[in-house]
C-alpha cells in the first residue's frame, strides 16, 4: 500500500487493514517515515512473540536509536499473528522501506473500536507539520 | 608521534617477565595448590594477565586521563548532571585517616565520630528537604528512587491499600519509570503542556484509586519550576497517592524552597551533584532519601540514632524494608557532603542556588539568539536550547554542535534530552563558573553555528578519538579484548 492509503496512530505507527480468507480483519502495523527520520539511526528493535494479545494503545515493543528508546503502541486490539522478525538483524529494512519490508507485526483485530480514532493520511500529515512547527 | 602507552590496551603492551613488584622468598613451607583445592575449583591454565612495569601502568592511565575532559580541566555544562567544581578542601577532609581509615566492622564505641557526622548529616538533609526522616544508605540517585518506592510500597501494603500505578511526567529522567518498574509498579505517563509544565487535565484524568505515587522533578528537566506544585500535591493527596520529588535539580532551590513544604512525601538527593561530590567517572555517588513521618517506619535499617551522648546503629525497626546497601552507604561521598554543608551553612546554600539560577539565566540570554530556547526567556538552574532550526536550514544537528564544542575546549551539553524538545541541548553552567567562562562558551557557540556544515558533521577534529560510528558501536560492540592469533 502507499502511505496515502494507510491509517496512522498519533504516536506514528501506520496501519493497513485487510480482510483475510476467513473474513477476519488483519491489521499490518509499521512505523511512519516521519517518525523514522526523527528517530535517526536505529540500533535495536524489540518485537513481541506471535500469539500475544494486545489492547489498543498498549506498548507491544520498542525501538532504540542512537538518541532514545521509544515504545511501539498497538493501534488496535487483537492477537498478534505474525512478526517480522527478520528486522531484528536487518534494521536497515525499516528505514529503507518503512511501508513495505519494514512492517513490524500483523494483528488479528478483535475489536474495531480503536480504528475510528486513527488518522487518515491528510490528518497525519497535518499533525507532523504541527510537530515540526512547534520548535 | 603516536603515544602507544596511551593508545594501546595494557594487554597489548604486555612483555613477558615485566613486573612492578618482586616478592621476597616465601619463608613458610609452600603447599601445592592442588593439595588445597579440589580439582573442580582449579583453572586449566593461569589467567591471561598483562605483564608490565609500574611506570608502564602509571603512564597508561595518566595519558588516558589527559584525553578525557573533567571539571578540573574544562567548563562542563552537562545539563541535569550539575557538574560543579569539587572543592579540594573536601577531598583533604574526606581523606583524613580517622574517617577514611575506619573499618565498617569496628565496634560502634570506636567510630563515634563517624556516627556523629552521619547523624548530623541525616538531620541537615531532613531540614533541607522539609521532611522528617532520612536514610543515607542508597548508593546513588536512581538507587534512592527505587528505595523510596519500596518504602512507599511497604507503606501501602501495611495500610491495606491496593495501589499499583506510578504516574510520571513525559519530561522525567528515564530512571523514574525504571525505578518504579523495579519496585513492582506499573507506570503511566502524564503529558506536559506546551509551556513545559505538568498538564493538570491529563494528571486529573489519570489519578484514581490505583494511583500509588506521582513522581515529579521540580524544577523540571526543562529548567522550569512548576508553580502548580501545591495544586498538584493536593490533587495527588486527594486521590490517596503519595508525591515523590526527584531531587536531581535541588541545586536550584537549596535554602529557598523545601520539598516537604510544597507537598512532597518523599525525595532523594544527589549529593555527588548538588553537594559537590566528584562524579562523572562512574561513581561513587550517594542517594540519601528523606520521607514524611508516616513513611519513616519503613526506611531501610539501620538508621544512625542518638541515645543521650552516644551514637548507635538502630536495627530495631520491625517495619523496615531492610538493608539496601552494605554498611553505612558510600561514606566517602557522605563525608564530602557533610563538609560542603558545614562550609556553606544555611545562608551559603541559599547563595549557591541563587548563583546557579543567575548563571543559567545569564547564559540563556547569551545563547538564545544563536540557538533558540523553546520554553522561554527565564529558567532555573539550567535551560534547554534547540538546534531544530539549524537542522532544518543547514542540516546541522545538536550532536554536531556538541561534538564541535570539544574542539573549542568545552565539554558538551547533554543532547537529545529531555525527549520533549527536538534537537535538544541541555545546558547547566552551575554556580561555580565566572562570567568570563560563560561569555567564552557563548561566543564559541555563536561561532560554531556559523561554521561550515561539513566541518561540523566531522567534528571533533582535535581530540584523541574522533567521532565514533554510534550505530556500529551499539550494534557490533567489542566488549572484551581478544589475544591476536599468532
Amino acid at each position: 500500500m502507499t502511505p496515502e492509503e494507510l491509517l496512522y496512530r498519533k504516536t506514528h505507527e501506520w496501519v493497513a487493514v485487510e480482510t483475510d480468507a476467513t473474513g477476519a480483519k488483519i491489521a499490518t502495523v509499521g512505523i511512519s517515515a516521519f517518525a523514522l527520520e526523527a528517530l535517526t539511526d536505529l540500533v535495536y528493535i524489540d518485537l513481541p512473540e506471535a500469539g500475544r494479545k494486545v489492547s489498543a494503545g498498549e506498548p507491544f515493543g520498542e525501538v532504540e536509536s542512537v538518541k532514545a528508546v521509544s515504545d511501539l503502541y498497538s493501534p488496535v486490539a487483537g492477537e498478534i499473528i505474525e512478526v517480522n522478525s527478520a528486522l531484528t538483524d536487518q534494521l536497515e529494512g525499516l528505514s529503507e522501506d518503512p511501508y513495505g519490508k519494514g512492517w513490524l507485526v500483523k494483528i488479528r483485530i478483535s475489536d474495531e473500536a480503536a480504528l475510528s480514532e486513527l488518522l487518515d493520511y491528510a490528518a497525519y500529515q497535518k499533525q507532523c507539520q504541527e510537530e515540526m512547527a512547534d520548535d | 608521534m603516536r603515544n602507544e602507552q596511551a593508545a594501546d590496551l595494557l594487554f597489548a603492551q604486555s612483555r613477558p617477565g615485566c613486573r612492578a613488584v618482586r616478592m621476597p622468598e616465601c619463608d613458610v613451607p609452600a603447599e601445592a595448590v592442588e593439595s588445597l583445592l579440589p580439582r573442580s575449583a582449579l583453572a586449566d591454565r593461569p589467567p591471561d594477565l598483562p605483564e608490565l612495569t609500574e611506570p608502564d601502568v602509571v603512564r597508561h592511565f595518566v595519558n588516558l586521563s589527559t584525553q578525557n575532559m573533567s571539571v578540573d580541566g574544562n567548563f562542563y555544562p552537562l545539563g541535569s548532571c550539575t557538574m560543579k567544581y569539587n572543592p579540594k578542601r573536601n577531598e583533604a577532609l574526606a581523606s583524613l585517616e580517622g574517617l577514611a581509615g575506619l573499618h565498617p566492622y569496628q565496634r560502634s564505641e570506636t567510630i563515634q565520630g563517624m556516627l556523629a557526622l552521619l547523624h548530623s548529616l541525616q538531620e541537615m538533609l531532613g531540614e533541607i528537604a522539609g521532611l522528617d526522616a532520612v536514610s543515607l544508605q542508597p548508593a546513588a540517585g536512581a538507587h534512592g528512587e527505587m528505595t523510596a518506592l519500596f518504602v512507599a510500597a511497604a507503606f501501602l501494603r501495611d495500610t491495606g491499600q491496593n495501589r499499583d500505578v506510578v504516574l510520571i511526567p513525559d519530561g522525567a529522567h528515564g530512571t523514574n519509570p525504571a525505578s518504579a518498574a523495579m519496585a513492582g509498579f506499573r507506570t503511566l505517563e502524564v503529558k506536559s503542556t506546551a509551556a513545559g509544565l505538568v498538564d493538570l487535565g491529563d494528571l486529573a484524568a489519570k489519578l484514581d484509586e490505583r494511583t500509588a505515587v506521582f513522581m515529579i522533578t521540580n524544577p523540571n528537566t526543562l529548567g522550569l519550576f512548576d508553580r502548580q506544585i501545591g495544586e498538584i500535591a493536593e490533587m495527588v493527596h486527594a486521590s490517596g497517592g503519595l508525591v515523590y520529588l526527584d531531587g536531581a535539580n535541588m541545586n536550584a532551590i537549596l535554602g529557598i524552597a523545601r520539598p516537604g513544604d510544597f507537598g512532597a512525601d518523599m525525595m532523594h538527593f544527589n549529593p555527588h551533584k548538588t553537594f559537590s561530590g566528584p562524579h562523572g567517572g562512574g561513581g561513587p555517588g550517594a542517594g540519601p532519601i528523606a520521607v514524611a513521618g508516616k513513611l519513616a517506619p519503613y526506611l531501610p535499617a539501620p538508621l544512625v540514632a542518638k541515645r543521650g551522648d552516644h551514637y548507635t546503629l538502630d536495627f530495631d525497626r520491625p517495619k523496615s524494608i531492610g538493608r539496601v546497601r552494605s554498611f553505612f552507604g558510600n561514606t566517602g561521598v557522605l563525608v564530602r557532603t557533610y563538609c560542603y554543608l558545614r562550609t556553606h551553612g544555611p545562608e551559603g546554600l541559599r547563595r549557591v542556588a541563587e548563583n546557579a539560577v543567575l548563571n543559567a539565566n545569564y547564559l540563556l540570554s547569551r545563547v538564545k539568539d544563536c540557538l533558540p530556547v523553546p520554553h522561554g526567556d527565564r529558567c532555573m538552574h539550567e535551560f534547554v536550547a534547540s538546534a531544530q532550526k539549524l537542522k532544518a536550514e543547514r542540516g546541522v544537528t545538536a550532536m554536531d554542535v556538541a561534538k564541535r564544542l570539544l574542539d573549542y575546549g568545552f565539554h558538551a551539553p547533554t543532547v537529545y534530552f529531555p525527549l520533549i524538545v527536538r534537537e535538544a541541548l541541555m545546558i547547566e553552567p552551575t554556580e561555580t563558573e565566572g562570567k568570563a567562562t560563560l561569555d567564552s562558551f557563548a561566543e564559541a557557540l555563536q561561532r560554531i553555528v556559523a561554521e561550515d556544515a561539513g566541518l561540523l558533521h566531522d567534528a571533533p577534529h582535535t581530540t584523541a578519538v574522533c567521532r565514533p560510528d554510534e550505530v556500529r558501536a551499539a550494534r557490533q560492540s567489542i566488549l572484551k579484548w581478544t589475544a591476536p592469533s599468532m
